[in-house]
């Protein structure tokens, strides 16, 4: 594949958190490549750094935390690509990307907005930030996108205040505001942990939707299996701050090869089982990430667990870009 | 209507239970309306199984729970549980029997970071609740004690520990045991797993069942998550809007829904496997109306894929099914007995 065809190159990201006297490494050299237009889901149970690889392209970090090592490739479309972490996070061309070439989607819609404020100003003021349109065509495209996120009434709606929007329709004003500026990349984190079922699969469909008529990327963060099947081309799965697993949809769900991602897909139940297979639990805890075991960071849960697996497994890929990170899969065979 | 429970072992019998929120306001703090959050809800628990609820967040499920272990008192209905071999209404008993049924009938939280008391060691927040209930001699509630933790796979000196010193499956683990230390017979599970990562989660679940087949437990099991309680459960009742508009063995509900709400929660989760048959999915328009001020006629008939004019109008009710009466359906739609 063509340098080209990648939107976002991540090279050993390193971001590590202080606390107190202790330093967590909570992305732990994360390397992923992500496919221009395609959906990238991002796997993990909580803890596992995801979010924090979000926020580490979008360079939004707390004060406590610092990306000590690694870079980040990104390629708009004709204009040079750039290295996001070569700039300070105030650097006046991170600002104009933050919002405009790659926006992001928050896990909770009732405190990403801001009370005081009326909704459509809240996006009026996004679009005008990045482009010199006066703020009656500001106020014009903001009804259109509303409109395309089928918010009904959307020209009395703008001038509604956050809390007069239920959390579905939160998360809409939320995905206008990342999508009106035309973004070439949205990083949706955990959009829909908060909503329920029905909403969730409205909100999904909504996403999905609006990537086939305009055609942007989306990297999904979820801790939830069923939804990166449903929605993702490419997944990675992440334990302890590394990327564990990286492959198609179908490399993972079809020929998982990391004992994690097997543990992972066996320990959920299926809705339609009926309750009749066992759910095989991942034993243990996950471990504290600021005592972090040396070596594979699974091993202590790990059934396949081996002498080898005291040393940092390499990522290998078993063939066509399905990368690995396990001792036991070394060579490209998998082991069963 | 005893006989019939009699003949299918109900423990636990749901009669037209209710419970409205008034709505205050002004500053005489006048009732200017109710919220239904549970409105005329009948079902029955048979011992040993377990009963699981489902349904978006409002539709009344915590509070039917709530109901259940008497937290809350229902507005109006029966609670008939049987005690040895009589039925007897929960709501109508004295003090010294209602201490006593509160001993068979035990709740285990959503939340195991704020349902146990971070200032309390294990050990007291046990010892508390076998005092009540008649354990008078220390040393055996010790014992007991430890006996309980060994139970849900903890160590026994883990007992002087405090909260803070163990992680959210472990907490989940130790809620359980608590409820279970007076030798409940039923037990009501609200949201047990959604606090807990997916990983944990399954070790949770697993506990839960491997316990009710050593002990005989009963469980009512409420969950948002329909994989999770089909699970879990033997029957699965499905709430909307304060009503339950459908009730079905687990095996049956996911292949013989009836009620269009309870496909379109199907169709709407998400599926971990990929291939197989595509799944139609059915997404509803909307929100969930105010549960203050439902829809007249069938509650679900503005989100309904398959509304018509009588359904506006005329609410269904709550019946079994021609074919098969243990499934119950309310739907106009439905091919129900004596429709």
């Amino acid at each position: 594949m063509n340098k080209q065809d990648y939107i976002l190159s991540i090279k050993d990201l390193k971001t590590q958190f202080k606390v107190g006297k202790r330093i967590v490494k909570a992305v732990d050299g994360v390397t992923l490549d992500v496919r221009r237009g395609k959906t990238l889901g991002l796997v993990g149970e909580s803890g596992c750094g995801k979010s924090v690889t979000a926020h580490s392209i979008m360079q939004l970090l707390p004060k406590a935390a610092t990306i000590v090592d690694g870079e980040i490739q990104f390629r708009p479309k004709d204009k040079p690509e750039f290295n996001i972490l070569k700039y300070k996070r105030t650097d006046k061309k991170l600002r104009s990307m933050r919002g405009k070439q790659i926006s992001m989607i928050f896990q909770d819609p009732m405190s990403s907005l801001n009370p005081v404020y009326r909704v459509g100003d809240q996006i009026v003021e996004n679009i005008r930030q990045h482009e010199n349109i006066s703020k009656k065509q500001a106020i014009k495209k903001t009804v259109d996108m509303l409109k395309m996120l089928s918010i009904p009434m959307a020209e009395e709606r703008i001038k509604d205040y956050p809390h007069q929007f239920s959390g579905g329709m939160k998360q809409r004003v939320m995905i206008a505001m990342g999508l009106i500026s035309d973004p070439e990349l949205l990083i949706a984190d955990e959009p829909t942990t908060a909503l329920d079922v029905t909403i969730q699969a409205q909100i999904l469909d909504l996403m999905r939707h609006m990537q086939d008529q305009l055609g942007f990327t989306i990297i999904i963060i979820t801790h939830n299996m069923g939804i990166v099947a449903d929605m993702a081309d490419d997944i990675a799965v992440m334990y302890m701050g590394k990327i564990m697993e990286y492959g198609t949809k179908e490399d993972i769900f079809l020929r998982p090869s990391h004992p994690y991602t097997k543990a992972l897909l066996k320990s959920v139940p299926v809705l339609g089982n009926g309750g009749n297979e066992r759910l095989e639990p991942i034993r243990g805890n996950t471990p504290d990430p600021s005592e972090m075991p040396e070596g594979c960071s699974f091993m202590p849960r790990c059934d396949m667990a081996t002498e080898a697996c005291n040393k940092a497994a390499p990522n290998v890929d078993i063939g066509g870009g399905h990368m690995v990170r396990c001792w036991h899969s070394k060579g490209g065979a998998p082991h069963e | 209507m005893n006989n019939q429970n009699e003949a299918r072992d109900v423990l636990l019998d749901l009669k037209n239970i209710k419970k409205y929120y008034p709505i205050q306001a002004g500053i005489f703090r006048k009732t200017v309306g109710h919220v239904k959050a549970v409105d005329d809800v009948s079902l029955y628990v048979k011992k040993g199984e377990t009963l699981g609820l489902v349904g978006e967040s409002g539709c009344g499920k915590t509070t039917l729970g709530k109901c259940i272990v008497r937290l809350h008192r229902p507005t109006s209905g029966e609670l008939r549980y049987k005690f040895g071999n009589k039925y007897r209404n929960l709501l109508s008993l004295n003090k010294k029997e209602s201490l006593d049924a509160r001993k068979k009938i035990q709740m285990v939280f959503q939340d195991p970071y704020s349902s146990l008391n971070p200032v309390k060691n294990i050990f007291t927040a046990f010892d508390e609740p076998l005092k009540i209930h008649g354990w008078s001699n220390a040393d055996e509630r010790k014992d007991r004690i430890a006996e309980l933790l060994e139970s849900v796979n903890l160590r026994a000196d883990y007992m002087y520990r405090y909260p803070n010193e163990f992680s959210g499956g472990q907490r989940q683990r130790i809620c359980i045991a608590r409820a279970m230390c007076v030798n409940p017979e039923l037990i009501v599970c609200d949201e047990p797993v959604s606090a807990l990562d997916v990983s944990i989660q399954a070790q949770v679940l697993n506990l839960m069942k491997d316990l009710q087949k050593e002990l005989g437990l009963t469980y009512v099991f409420i969950a948002h998550d329909l994989s999770v309680v089909e699970y879990m459960s033997d029957r699965i009742a499905v709430m909307y809007l304060g009503k339950v508009v459908e009730l079905a063995s687990a095996k049956r509900l996911y292949y013989h829904f009836e009620h269009p709400y309870t496909e379109a929660l199907l169709s709407a989760i998400p599926i971990p496997k990929i291939g197989g048959e595509k799944r139609q999915r059915i997404v509803l328009e909307g929100d969930v109306p105010s549960p203050a001020n439902p829809p007249a006629g069938c509650r679900f008939h503005t989100r309904c894929h398959k509304s018509m004019d009588i359904c506006k109008t005329q609410a269904p009710t709550f019946r079994p099914l021609k074919n098969d009466p243990d499934h119950m359906v309310a739907c106009h739609l439905a091919d129900t007995a004596d429709a």
